[in-house]
């Protein structure tokens, strides 16, 4: 099977979107011509085997990496010559492979952070910290939809691994992002954690667009609405789990890995 | 939803009571006592040499905050620290002004010196910024040394009148001179802490943290960095217009490399990314130096020992020592 054509879907459904992208690295490419297209308010999945280009391809979707050729476009508009922050500024909001939180801050004070961005830049270097207790109801929300009570005060270092990765959930969300990128969310996480995860994944999906790069596939086949394979930088397969995990390519891809759920 | 109370990583980390205390307590009191202190101080000790010490407190202190608490290693502070005091001395000489004025001159030249210097080498991080740092300063010192009518080149400004504080009192009187050197390093002090505890000075430090994280929720850094940059910058020129005003000098050793060194030392031997560190560390450089004069060059070489022997035995510096012992930020 080749990859599905998308190019029958409405413009306006889709929200994200990179054309023809290519990432060049000296001799060789992470992403060779990926074209992917991501509908509104779906949760896109992103996998293949290991150096498949899905980090770049992550990379590239949020600019921390300028594509070597190719167009991203985000809700219609040409983003490919933006900056990364300007970027998040418009609602593409990225997590990282290794959990990325400010770790000498506190749980509070990384949410804070977090939650200042959205209300605005943050130069009153006159103003005292308690200008930000204003966002410390969101923030316990926030700590609470991801089960972080209790550890407000706690330095975000001092975290277990699993709920470090609830922490960056937690300030992705703080932001309001209207597509999510999540790198991995569920790696190195314990089983009862990754069902939490993703209940909480398919919650804040009902309002944003999710794409997330997933190694664990039953969690890919519970959750996601479409799924792409990459292999070698391309486009292996693209459609929904029962079509993909059939495809015998993907399958060589995956040799013995095995794609069955 | 599953059940939400369910732990995530049951293994470690509860909060601990000693974090929910809030660190800013323990260190109002800390100013507290130390402005106490420091009032009592030129009874027991000669001002002159106090006032060095709060001189290069806050110039370390300015240091640090750029280094401890936006992760910028600068090379250059001397850059401000110097010219701060070349303004300083040249308008309070030549100039019909009052000593406070040309406290204030030299300083915001440094916060402008600040701001250009931050735009060319903001951009670059670890030690390409501190090489671009070190050798913005080196214009500087040839600067200094090409512009004798501005420096007066090898001899320096000497001589430099103290004059009256706001044109009434006479701080040829070292009291007069301590109370106002005494107030102008508790209001830097007390800046410095506002804005580490600011809601700028936590993205400051969440930017430290982790740049890209930061960028991803949306922040532009450099520009927080820029301005963190330049308060660090302007606070060195206050430190450095004070010290001209108090020894009546202004001389090439101002912007020398090596007094972008010193802050470099104090404030890892007092302990960096803390609020008193960088103060200690100077009083005990301060200190040595005076004590040990004795010693001739081998001055440098015990210095230079005992600054091995800090980082290898007390990373954190003392201050960073004692506040992990007692499991508080100061």
């Amino acid at each position: 099977m080749s990859p599905e054509p998308v190019s029958d879907v409405p413009a306006d459904d889709i929200v994200l979107s990179g054309t023809d992208l290519v990432k060049g690295f000296k001799g060789f490419y992470a992403v060779d011509g990926v074209s992917l297209q991501v509908r509104r308010g779906s949760i896109h999945a992103l996998i293949g085997p290991n150096g498949a280009g899905k980090t770049t391809l992550f990379n590239l979707l949020t600019k921390f990496l300028t594509p070597t050729s190719g167009q991203i476009r985000f809700d219609g508009r040409d983003i490919t010559g933006l900056k990364p922050a300007e970027v998040a500024r418009l609602g593409v909001v990225r997590s990282f492979q290794i959990s990325a939180v400010f770790d000498r801050l506190t749980v509070l004070q990384n949410l804070r952070v977090a939650l200042q961005r959205k209300a605005g830049d943050g130069f009153r270097f006159w103003e005292t910290e308690n200008r930000m207790r204003r966002f410390d109801d969101e923030a316990e929300a926030l700590m609470e939809e991801v089960g972080l009570e209790g550890f407000a005060h706690t330095p975000a270092a001092a975290l277990p691994y699993g709920r470090k990765r609830a922490l960056e959930l937690a300030s992705t969300l703080a932001v309001d992002p209207k597509v999510l990128l999540l790198d991995e969310p569920m790696a190195g996480m314990a089983h009862e954690d990754i069902d939490r995860i993703a209940d909480l994944i398919r919650h804040v999906a009902q309002s944003r667009t999710v794409l997330m790069v997933e190694h664990n596939l039953s969690v890919v086949a519970s959750l996601s609405d479409r799924i792409t394979v990459l292999a070698r930088g391309k486009v292996l397969a693209e459609g929904d789990y029962a079509s993909v995990s059939q495809d015998p390519q993907v399958v060589g891809a995956y040799m013995g890995e095995g794609l069955h759920a | 939803m599953t059940d939400t109370s369910a732990p995530i990583g049951l293994t470690a980390a509860r909060a601990t009571p000693a974090a929910e205390r809030d660190p800013k307590q323990l260190q109002r009191w800390i100013f507290v006592g130390l402005f106490l202190f420091l009032c009592a101080a030129p009874w027991f000790a000669y001002p002159i040499f106090v006032m060095k010490i709060l001189c290069f407190a806050l110039f370390a202190s300015a240091f640090n905050l750029l280094f401890g608490y936006v992760g910028l290693l600068s090379f250059g502070h001397a850059a401000y620290f110097g010219m701060a005091s070349y303004v300083a001395a040249y308008t309070a000489k030549f100039w019909p002004v009052t000593p406070e004025i040309a406290i204030l001159l030299g300083t915001a030249t440094a916060t402008l010196m600040g701001l250009v210097f931050g735009a060319i080498a903001i951009r670059r991080q670890g030690i390409y910024f501190a090489m671009i740092t070190l050798a913005l300063a080196q214009l500087v010192y040839f600067f200094a040394i090409q512009t004798p009518k501005f420096t007066h080149g090898e001899d320096g400004l000497q001589g430099v009148p103290r004059g009256y504080l706001f044109g009434i009192f006479d701080l040829a009187n070292d009291m007069t001179l301590y109370a106002m050197v005494l107030a102008i390093f508790m209001g830097g002090m007390l800046l410095i802490h506002r804005v580490i505890h600011s809601p700028f000075g936590q993205i400051l430090q969440a930017i430290r943290d982790n740049e890209p994280r930061a960028i991803s929720l949306g922040y532009r850094t450099q520009r927080y960095k820029l301005l963190g940059l330049v308060l660090s910058a302007g606070i060195a020129g206050l430190a450095g217009a004070t010290k001209a005003i108090v020894f009546q000098v202004a001389t090439l050793v101002d912007v020398h490399w090596s007094m972008s060194g010193e802050p470099i030392l104090m404030t890892l031997v007092g302990g960096m990314g803390t609020i008193f560190g960088p103060m200690v560390g100077a009083a005990v450089i301060g200190v040595m130096q005076n004590y040990m004069q004795g010693l001739g060059s081998w001055l440098t070489v015990t210095q230079g020992l005992i600054f091995i022997f800090c980082v290898l035995a007390f990373r954190a510096g003392i201050v960073g020592t004692i506040g992990r012992l007692i499991r508080r930020d100061i």
